[in-house]
């Protein structure tokens, strides 16, 4: 448990030492959309009866930030480590492959909540928001960032350098949470865009996340919950089949 | 006693290139031991196979009689390693980078030991500096300082002594002389042969992968003219490659 609690507080200092650019960079861009969209967008009528855009946007680009957080944050700090050597110390260590995985994962988490927080207090100065069903956001806030992180984990176990990490980062996560309807109902796409939105993962994330504030939502909430807890499951086994064999770690 | 280290054909290959050829080598517990060797001899390659920073390709390897990869854990709690590359995390101090590392390890209130540790290898006025304001010395020195936060009945130094200066040098080697002493196993790389000719009881060549000398200090100075362990350490390079 020690080595466990160490390796989490190391991770979680790792980020606040430099929170300017982990947690107030990423919080900037965040209100910023929502500025942005909201202001444009005012006049836009309701996107669920009673749910105008800019409350609408809230919990999509709250989750969006947290996704992104919590990838980042795992991914880069294990491709530094990397890449300057210094995961040996975790290596030599007799920390098991599930503390690894769980230390990262939740410190990534945590970032994550950080930034996804803020934005939600700092939204709450401009928009009353409905906190219909609050077990089903921390339900879905806690499952969505733990696929994150996760994600992040694989993705810093296999980049090998920083411009490939950057690729997932440009060309995975990036496209996938941009298009994941934080930023719109897919009810009101046209096929056949409507049904490829369906097979990102990232939606059923933010469709399950907004129905905990609005009781509304895209697809049934228990679906949602089934592909996003399905799609974690996938993603740690891969992980921890990863970590045993040593793959990219243990050359 | 079990051995504190154990070899049993031990083989690396990195693709075509077999880095280590069906090692092996038993070190007992209390031996001052000494891997030498030329650049490429697959010193560093069997230290990673010993602490888990890499995967034997045939044989097995144990460190106080624990298995490296089924027994994994007390394997590794029982070896410190200072690695050869000057590794270090900007993101700490030298105090923070110890008591990390003793966390690692199931410590949490180590204080003491470390205090000691930076006091022998004269960083104590360093404690509270970060990691990337220390010269390349210093840093070394911390990377043997992380190798003993457990106390590591097994301790393995790879080139320990590079880069670090004169009057360092033999601080550091009192300190492993003294833990050598005390029942720790030190088993070091270098390629200063003199510092292998005066602290190891033992010592093994490795050439291309291959052990192809394994004596105790004494019979290999032995059969040198002048008496040094270089004189012995060419010859023994030049036999092999006329056969
Ligand atoms: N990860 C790797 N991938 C491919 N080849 C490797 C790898 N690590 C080591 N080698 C090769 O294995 C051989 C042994 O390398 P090793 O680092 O063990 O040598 P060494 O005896 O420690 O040398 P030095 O005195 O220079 O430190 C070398 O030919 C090296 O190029
Ligand atoms: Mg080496």
């Amino acid at each position: 448990m020690v080595g466990f609690k160490t390796l989490l507080i190391k991770e979680i200092m790792r980020f606040w030492k430099v929170s300017f650019q982990t947690i107030l960079a990423p919080l900037v861009s965040t209100l910023l959309y929502l500025v942005i969209f909201a202001h444009v967008l005012s006049t836009h009528s309701d996107i669920y009866p009673g749910v105008s855009y800019g409350v609408f946007l809230i919990p999509g680009l709250m989750m969006m930030a947290m996704l992104q957080n919590a990838f980042a944050n795992s991914s880069s700090s294990l491709i530094q480590s990397k890449v300057t050597g210094n995961l040996v110390f975790i290596l030599l260590t007799p920390l098991s492959e599930l503390e690894f995985y769980w230390a990262y994962v939740v410190a990534a988490m945590i970032r994550g909540m950080i930034v996804g927080t803020v934005v939600l207090l700092t939204s709450l100065f401009f928009f009353k928001l409905p906190f219909a069903n609050p077990l089903w956001i921390i339900l879905f806030g806690c499952i969505s960032t733990v696929v994150a992180s996760t994600l992040g984990i694989i993705a810093g176990i296999a980049a090998e350098k920083f411009d490939q990490m950057a690729a997932w980062q440009n060309f995975i996560i990036v496209p996938l949470t941009f298009l994941s309807g934080a930023f719109y109902s897919i009810s009101s796409l046209s096929s056949p865009w409507n049904t490829i939105s369906r097979l990102n993962p990232f939606l059923y994330m933010i469709d399950g996340f907004r129905y905990g504030f609005f009781s509304h939502s895209d697809v049934s909430p228990w679906l949602s919950l089934t592909i996003v807890g399905g799609v974690g499951l996938v993603l740690l086994w891969i992980t921890l089949s990863i970590l045993k064999s040593g793959w990219r770690l243990r050359g | 006693m079990i051995p504190a280290i154990e070899i049993r054909g031990a083989e690396k290959r990195f693709g075509h290139l077999l880095a280590l050829n069906s090692i092996d080598l038993t070190i007992d517990q209390g031996e001052f031991f000494a891997l030498l060797g030329p650049n490429g001899a697959g010193k560093t390659t069997l230290i990673n196979l010993l602490s888990g920073l890499s995967r034997p390709t045939a044989g097995s390897l144990r460190v106080m009689g624990h298995d490296v990869t089924l027994d994994y854990k007390n394997a590794r709690k029982s070896l410190g390693v200072v690695p050869q590359e000057l590794v270090f995390d900007p993101f700490f101090s030298v105090r923070e980078t110890l008591r990390i590392q003793s966390g690692y390890f199931g410590i949490s209130n180590n204080d003491d030991w470390i205090d000691e540790i930076l006091s022998n290898l004269q960083l104590s006025d360093k404690a509270e500096n970060n990691m990337r304001t220390l010269s390349g010395g210093m840093k070394r020195r911390v990377l043997i300082a992380q190798a003993l936060v457990h106390r590591p009945p097994v301790i393995v130094l790879d080139e320990p002594t590079a880069g670090v200066d004169v009057e360092l040098r033999q601080t550091l080697w009192q300190f492993i002389k003294r833990l050598n002493q005390d029942g720790h196993t030190i088993l070091l790389t270098t390629h200063y042969l003199e510092e292998a000719e005066t602290l190891c009881n033992r010592i093994a060549i490795l050439k291309k992968g291959n052990l192809i000398r394994l004596d105790t200090t004494e019979n290999l100075l032995k059969e040198s003219i002048t008496g040094s362990l270089e004189e012995v350490f060419v010859s023994v390079m030049q036999e092999k490659v006329k056969s």
